[in-house]
């Protein structure tokens, strides 16, 4: 068992735990952040997508020895009331079915359109290749995607 | 049904969040048989002891509250209720509100979540339902105002006087229409008049799942919660030899060790848990304990074994399901004769949401969270098993992360039951991917011999025999003697009608391995071998595809169905051999047809370039889920056609992980286009029926573009 603090949605977390357990149990089993999920425990899903310093990693393959004090940003970090441009954009194309896999499909979206803040299809299916859905919700991921950009474009300035 | 303390009307106020006076009522079922529930108001019923399905609630601030008494994986049920109680009720969307019912047959009639029936079964009685309490509110309106009841309407959750344009709100009139009577006749509205139903509104359910606060099975934690994780055999029976814990007992954050059983079917699968303070302590002891398996009566069967087995089984007679005319005679003297055998694979369900759940055994109490499709069963199933009396028994769904009928059984929650009876600890037991995939039960595979003669181009006779693992005959005690009523499930009904000299049987092969429900179930294997296999006859027949089927099915339903599908893929003006595939199939009453688009890309790997939809599912309330279903039923079915299989070694599983089960990703699915079909058939399933058309229309296709035809799922798209 060691000691950390984990800056975690802007806050600092102190946790013990085994150096070794990865950061997604830490998220969920001792801070009870239950948005990331559990998919295959093997970098496999994305369904335990987060965000390291702004770049999306999957949370069951990354132990918490490894965090230090670099920012992580989970689900419920992303806003407090929904009004991030990407889960506006799920919400308008109405994406989720069961929506387990989605918190993982969201944080991956937001990783990608900061990278590139308009991508194409292809784009899309590359970047969002690692994050698996069952429920088939992927064309409506492409259309929540391209959605999402057109909202998060700065509006044209006037002159 | 005479029940006393079935009803329970306050802690039915308490799951609704509802305080202080109220109009309640349900409908209950005072035969058994469906149609003639009776509508009666919460007092009504407390006075008489009957047992009400409670289904809506309106308090003094108008909030409509119900009790879904169906689980939500995903396909939606979660949005049909409301809108259909919502519609009927006059009030908007927003001011209803939705609870789930905890398991209780009593109650909600049966809640299983499965056969698409969510819509199907209940709607007649959640609409009059709906109705009524309009009613009695308009009638308590009325009494008030002291005006004749036809010169008041109601709209948006107030009863408004005509003449005068007087207003009042549902809240104020609830107390009053409580102690009216129902009315034994609603009118209905007519579906031209429909604000709510028939309109693709947002799901109430989106808005959690793009936070992380739905609350999945996993997410459930009560206080003092313990995490358990469970070695089972692998293979499906087996005992335990002995085991070695030593190791594993001074791992940090374990507490206890025990071993436990887990009834599948007529078996029953022995195991150690391993419970820890957190998940993570009990996967990483896990690996430290040593067991050693008695497997004796058990067969060590693989893939390749099962398979010819299966093949063996069509040179017996089979059990008939059904026959008509005489299919011998028939194609004995048919001018053109084909045959042909169909392969399908066994699967996984591979729920996202991996099975979990949460139990806390207590006091001669059990209570149970969980992703759960079928809360009745199992509390009948714990009852049995921990001796308790029923209405001691609490089961909580949470939201399922996927389902596919994995869902709909027992076997993980009644295990979770007896660890948490034996440590006396609330307990999460939590299935890793692995054990969710290598466990089963699984999709059965299933392998078809199909013939049939053609005379003049019209199908003279046709014949179909199923090899496969009969779900029924797992049972303890089951009559092995029984046909399998699912043999021509997926085959669309006006087919068999319109066919004058046809046989269809199976054969139920035996093996060790346990087989379940899987999206669509038999249809989705079933779908494969019968479309395929009209394909073929087509081309035998030299007849269009699309023609052929529209000769073939002669009804009204399928003739628009066909009509549709020509329409929206341009059918009658694609290029010859342009790699268009059509299939069309029935299930769960619903009628779908889907074509699809393939092409040689420069690599000369194949690509999809389009799938088109038309689901008939009769009356339907929101269209927007619908597409999204049949949109999941085909990346589904496209992965059980070109992806994934559960392969089996020595009696094992040998799928572990999704890196050996590889399902369809993002850049593998093309667009879908899904139209339905309007009328007033009554409603059939959403949630199943999209899947079973898919593969053998994808492989209709191929055949199309490259004469090659492919009777063996799953196969790779890149090397076709
Ligand atoms: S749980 Fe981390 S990628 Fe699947
Ligand atoms: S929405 Fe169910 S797994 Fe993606």
């Amino acid at each position: 068992m060691a000691s950390y603090k984990l800056s975690i949605n802007g806050s600092t977390h102190a946790v013990e735990a085994d150096p070794k357990m990865p950061l997604l149990w830490v998220l969920r089993d001792l801070l009870n952040l239950t948005g990331t999920k559990y998919g295959c425990g093997m970098a496999q899903c994305g369904a335990c997508t987060v965000h390291l310093n702004g770049n999306a990693i999957r949370s069951c393959s990354m132990p918490v020895s490894a965090v230090g004090n670099q920012k992580i940003t989970t689900i419920e970090g992303l806003s407090t009331d929904n009004s991030h441009a990407v889960q506006q954009a799920w919400i308008a194309e109405q994406v989720p079915q069961c929506g387990y896999c989605q918190t993982g499909q969201i944080m991956s979206a937001v990783a990608l359109l900061k990278r590139n803040p308009n991508p194409t299809d292809r784009d899309i299916d590359m970047a969002m290749q690692g994050n698996l859905c069952r429920c088939g919700t992927y064309p409506r991921i492409r259309k929540a995607i391209h959605k999402a950009a057109t909202l998060m474009k700065p509006p044209a300035k006037s002159f | 049904m005479q029940n006393t303390n079935s009803i329970n009307r306050r802690a039915f106020l308490k799951l609704s969040g509802l305080t202080g006076a109220a109009l309640t009522i349900g409908f209950y079922f005072p035969a058994l048989a469906e149609e003639s529930a009776s509508i009666i108001t919460a007092e009504t019923a407390d006075s008489l002891g009957i047992a009400l399905n409670a289904f809506i609630s309106i308090d003094k601030n108008g909030k409509v509250s119900i009790l879904n008494h169906r689980s939500e994986m995903g396909q939606g049920s979660f949005q049909a209720v409301p809108q259909m109680i919502a519609e009927e009720l006059e009030v908007s969307l927003d001011q209803v509100s939705i609870n789930f019912a905890p398991g209780h047959q009593n109650k909600y009639g049966s809640q299983l979540t499965g056969g698409s029936s969510t819509v199907r079964g209940a709607y007649k009685h959640l609409l009059r339902t709906g109705a009524t309490a309009r009613e009695m509110l308009l009638e308590a309106a009325a009494k008030k105002w002291n005006v004749p009841k036809e010169e008041c309407y109601a709209l948006k959750g107030e009863v408004i006087h005509r003449p005068t344009n007087k207003k009042i709100g549902y809240g104020e009139l609830v107390e009053e229409a409580a102690k009216l009577t129902p009315p034994k006749q609603v009118t209905l509205k007519e579906r031209k008049n429909y604000t709510i139903i028939g309109k693709p509104l947002p799901r109430q359910d989106t808005p959690l799942k793009v936070n992380g606060k739905a609350e999945f099975g996993l997410d459930k934690k009560l206080p003092g919660m313990l995490y358990a994780v469970v070695e089972r055999s692998p293979h499906f029976l087996g005992k335990i030899k002995s085991y070695d814990d030593s190791a594993v007992k001074t791992m940090p954050g374990v507490k206890h060790v025990i071993k436990v059983q887990m009834p599948v079917f007529n078996t029953t699968r022995e195991g150690i848990a391993i419970v820890a303070d957190n998940t993570w302590a009990a996967m990483q002891a896990r690996k430290a304990l040593k067991v050693e398996w008695d497997t004796t009566g058990f067969e060590h069967l693989d893939t390749t074994g099962l398979y010819n087995r299966m093949k063996e089984d069509l040179k017996k007679p089979g059990l008939s399901q059904r026959t008509g005319g005489n299919f011998e005679g028939m194609y004995a003297k048919a001018a053109k004769k084909l045959e042909a055998v169909y392969e399908t694979p066994y699967e996984a369900h591979a729920c996202m949401e991996p099975l979990n759940c949460v139990a806390d055994v207590k006091d001669n109490k059990c209570e149970i969270w969980g992703p759960i499709q079928a809360p009745d069963w199992i509390q009948r199933d714990l009852a049995d098993r921990l001796k308790m009396p029923v209405e001691n028994i609490a089961v909580h769904m949470t939201f399922l992360g996927g389902g596919f009928g994995r869902k709909a059984f027992t076997d993980y929650t009644t295990e979770a039951a007896l660890i948490s009876k034996e440590i006396k600890a609330p307990v999460q037991v939590v299935w890793t991917r692995e054990d969710d995939m290598n466990q089963g039960p699984f999709r059965p595979g299933a392998v078809y011999e199909c013939k049939a003669g053609l005379n003049n181009g019209r199908i003279a006779a046709f014949q179909t025999k199923m090899a496969a693992q009969n779900m029924n005959h797992q049972w303890p005690h089951a009559d092995k003697s029984n046909f399998n009523d699912s043999t021509t499930e997926g085959l669309p009904e006006a087919f068999i009608n319109g066919i004058d000299h046809y046989s269809f049987s199976d054969i139920p092969t035996e093996s060790p391995i346990p087989v379940m429900w899987w999206r669509s179930v038999y249809s989705s294997t079933n779908g494969f071998a019968y479309e395929s296999f009209m394909d073929e006859l087509a081309h035998a027949a030299e007849k269009d595809p699309l023609d052929f089927r529209r000769q073939h099915l002669r009804e009204e339903r399928y003739v628009a169905l066909i009509d549709m599908l020509e329409e929206k893929t341009g059918w009658k003006s694609r290029g010859k051999n342009s790699g268009w595939g059509v299939a069309i199939t029935e299930c769960f009453k619903s009628i779908v047809g889907e074509a699809v688009k393939v092409s040689k890309q420069a690599d000369g790997k194949l690509k999809i370039d389009r799938i088109v939809a038309v689901m008939d599912c009769g009356w339907y309330v929101n269209p927007d889920i619908i597409k999204a279903q049949v949109e999941g039923s085909i990346v589904m079915a496209l992965g059980a056609a070109t992806n994934h299989e559960t392969h089996f070694t020595d009696g094992k599983a040998v799928e572990q992980n999704f890196h050996q089960y590889q399902m369809p990703r993002i850049s593998d699915v093309p667009d879908i286009e899904v139209y339905i079909i309007e009328n007033e058939e009554k409603p059939g399933g959403v949630g199943e029926p999209g899947l079973p058309p898919f593969a053998p229309a994808l492989c209709n296709a191929i055949f199309d573009l490259t004469g090659k035809r492919i009777r063996k799922l799953p196969f790779n798209m890149n090397e076709v």
